[in-house]
């Protein structure tokens, strides 16, 4: 049944351009979320099926495609996508990111910095940044539309209280062009600093939620904070303990019954470049 | 070199292996047709047909025996194909009132004009094990009535409409919405309400309407009329100008009387709920039903205080494939976001223990001086 019942990239032409008049939308108008008539995809919803979807619309076999989950390419449900993708349009795929033309991704950014004439395309769970303190869309939209982010300055305001500084980690909200709080995708606050003013195109697809944003190449990107508690990023006393890389996001993993940690690169594309 | 995470491509691979081998299972023991899931599984076939929003048998089948009877798994398997289908068209609306009836029965009297017609029902059944089925045999072929039935049954509510005392059904001035072609948004229209409660899973709707039957948004209902039979599916091409019958489905349709409201300008009268569904699948036609009368809650001016009149609670949950998945999700490597929170956790532990250590230290010292 491959490939013989189904259209190039799986999705047909007409849900395509649907697709990509929201996409067209979306960067008109940055970090607004659009909304999208998604489609059942054939992998789960909460697995990427929005991230899918963006990548299909935009996908041609003059691409090169990599995927990454957790900053990986070997991930399980990277390799999944990945050979969706191989599959159902006949696209070239790899795991160098200055190779890629197109970048899903799942949780992170890459280390190495991003060139014009890229695309990210990110999964998104929950594209509403105000979901947990307005679970309501009615209510959301309007607050978006009328700029009203004060109930998420306090929310922040009320982590500050509690624990003497802003604990929330992922998903951190940005701001983008002065205008659309946005969330970034559930990637750690590590990473906010790289959306900002990055030359590739930034697109966020939810396909559960249904709906598409995106951040233009070279758009500012502000992470909100406080003047006397400025946005942070996370540290590590360690290094990676493959590549040495002290600029890079670590994972942790126990190694040993007695709860010996080891830290090494998250990117595993960055750390493999650094030791080649 | 510990790398937790390699060879991934293979271990699916594998996977995938294995589970065909286990769904499967002894090759001894014969493979299930998807004639026999058809025939004899009935009424998961119906249900994969409702909540897959695709009426096929042969697919449904082969659904639930590629998913090893998980009928949620099977739903996801018949939407997943069904969305890559082309759409040519819109039928006319079914007329349900010229339905082909196998089973009708209304509780709102004791007798109505066509009868009582029980047909194939658990209802009368006395739960118990029938031990005979576990060994194969045939039953005897069920008596049938003498002349079989081919005038269509008015539908009881139509006489209660006549006198003024039931609402009519809401006229539809619209093209029905299309939720598997448009996002759903809110407030939603009645069409994309109730398509989307009967693509909306079977469970959460009976613990829904079974919530507003205890007392969370109750609306005292009862089943007008219960019917389930084969309607005509009609189809107007454009070329032709006229209506040509394009085939038959099995529904059941429940609509369900409920008590009265009035207003300033229409006296009391019952209002309605309204329950659709693929084959016979009376459980969850009848939940559909009492859920659809609990959102029309603001439309009816009553005072919304239950999660079952709660239009964006209901409809953004009701989707057993949505909700499967993002449940599931959570068994997606999610260890970057995890660290991230470890290292805050590490650090706020770090300032509230020395917090603690100066709290303690500071009134010995005061004491010392």
């Amino acid at each position: 049944m491959d490939g013989v019942a189904y259209n190039y990239a799986y999705l047909d032409e007409q849900t395509k351009r649907m697709i990509r008049r929201a996409i067209l939308k979306a960067v008109a108008v940055p970090g607004y979320q659009v909304p999208f008539a998604g489609r059942e995809m054939p992998l789960p919803y909460g697995w990427g099926t929005g991230g899918i979807q963006v990548t299909a619309a935009i996908v041609g076999r003059s691409d090169t495609l990599k995927v990454i989950d957790q900053g990986a390419d070997d991930t399980t449900n990277a390799v999944s996508i990945r050979r969706f993708f191989s599959r159902v349009a006949d696209v070239p795929t790899t795991t160098r990111t200055a190779e890629a033309t197109i970048i899903q991704t799942r949780h992170r950014v890459p280390e190495t910095r991003l060139a014009e004439g890229q695309i990210i395309v990110f999964q998104v769970p929950i594209p509403e940044p105000l979901r947990f303190l307005e679970p309501r869309e009615t209510e959301t939209r309007t607050l978006h539309a009328l700029s009203e982010y004060g109930v998420m300055q306090v929310s922040l305001y009320e982590s500050v209280a509690a624990h003497g500084r802003i604990a929330k980690t992922y998903s951190y909200p940005v701001v983008v062009n002065g205008r659309y709080l946005m969330s970034p995708s559930p990637i750690p606050k590590f990473d906010n600093p790289k959306l900002d003013r990055n030359p590739a195109l930034q697109l966020y697809g939810a396909g559960r939620e249904k709906r598409i944003y995106a951040v233009p190449p070279y758009t500012p990107v502000k992470s909100i904070d406080f003047d006397d508690h400025p946005f942070e990023v996370e540290t590590w006393a360690q290094c990676c303990a493959l590549c040495g890389s002290r600029e890079s996001f670590l994972d942790e993993m126990i190694v040993d019954d007695s709860g010996t940690r080891q830290f090494m690169c998250s990117d595993t594309d960055y750390c493999a470049e650094r030791r080649s | 070199m510990y790398v937790a995470v390699k060879g991934g491509e293979i271990a699916i691979a594998n996977s995938l292996d294995l589970l065909a081998d286990v769904r499967r299972g002894d090759r001894a023991v014969p493979e299930v047709s998807l004639r026999q899931i058809d025939e004899q599984l009935g009424l998961a076939v119906d249900r994969v047909m409702t909540e897959g929003s695709c009426y096929d048998r042969a697919l449904a089948a082969l659904a639930i025996k590629q998913a090893r009877g998980d009928l949620i798994e099977a739903i996801f398997l018949l939407r997943a194909y069904r969305t890559t289908l082309p759409r040519f068209g819109t039928t006319l609306p079914i007329d349900t009132a010229r339905m082909s009836i196998r089973r009708r029965i209304s509780s709102t009297f004791k007798d109505v004009p066509g009868g009582q017609i029980l047909g194939p029902t658990y209802d009368y059944t006395h739960r118990l094990l029938d031990f005979s089925l576990a060994v194969e045999g045939e039953p005897p072929a069920a008596p049938t009535a003498p002349v079989e039935r081919h005038e269509p049954l008015p539908r009881v509510g139509e006489v209660l409409v006549r006198e003024g005392l039931l609402e009519p059904p809401p006229a539809v001035d619209m093209a029905p919405t299309d939720v598997t072609r448009e996002p759903l948004s809110f407030p939603a229209d009645r069409t994309a309400r109730l398509q989307n409660l009967a693509r909306g899973d079977e469970g959460f709707l009976l613990a829904l309407s079974y919530s507003t039957q205890r007392g969370y948004g109750n609306n005292h209902p009862f089943a007008g009329e219960i019917r389930y039979g084969s309607v005509a599916v009609e189809f107007a091409p454009e070329e032709l100008g006229f209506a040509i019958e394009i085939g038959e489905i099995e529904l059941t349709e429940c609509d369900m009387v409920n008590q009265f409201a009035g207003s300033g300008d229409v006296p009391p009268q019952f209002t309605r709920g309204y329950g659709l569904a693929f084959g016979h699948s009376e459980r969850k036609a009848m939940a559909m039903a009492l859920v659809d009368r609990a959102l029309r809650a603001s439309e009816l001016s009553e005072l919304a205080t239950s999660p079952a009149q709660d239009e964006e609670f209901v409809l953004a949950h009701s989707d057993n494939v949505e909700a499967s998945g993002f449940v599931q999700h959570l068994k997606l490597p999610h260890y970057v976001d995890f660290q991230s929170e470890l290292v805050t956790v590490r650090l706020l532990r770090k300032e509230a223990l020395q917090r603690q250590a100066e709290a303690e230290a500071a009134p010995l010292s005061q004491a010392a001086e």
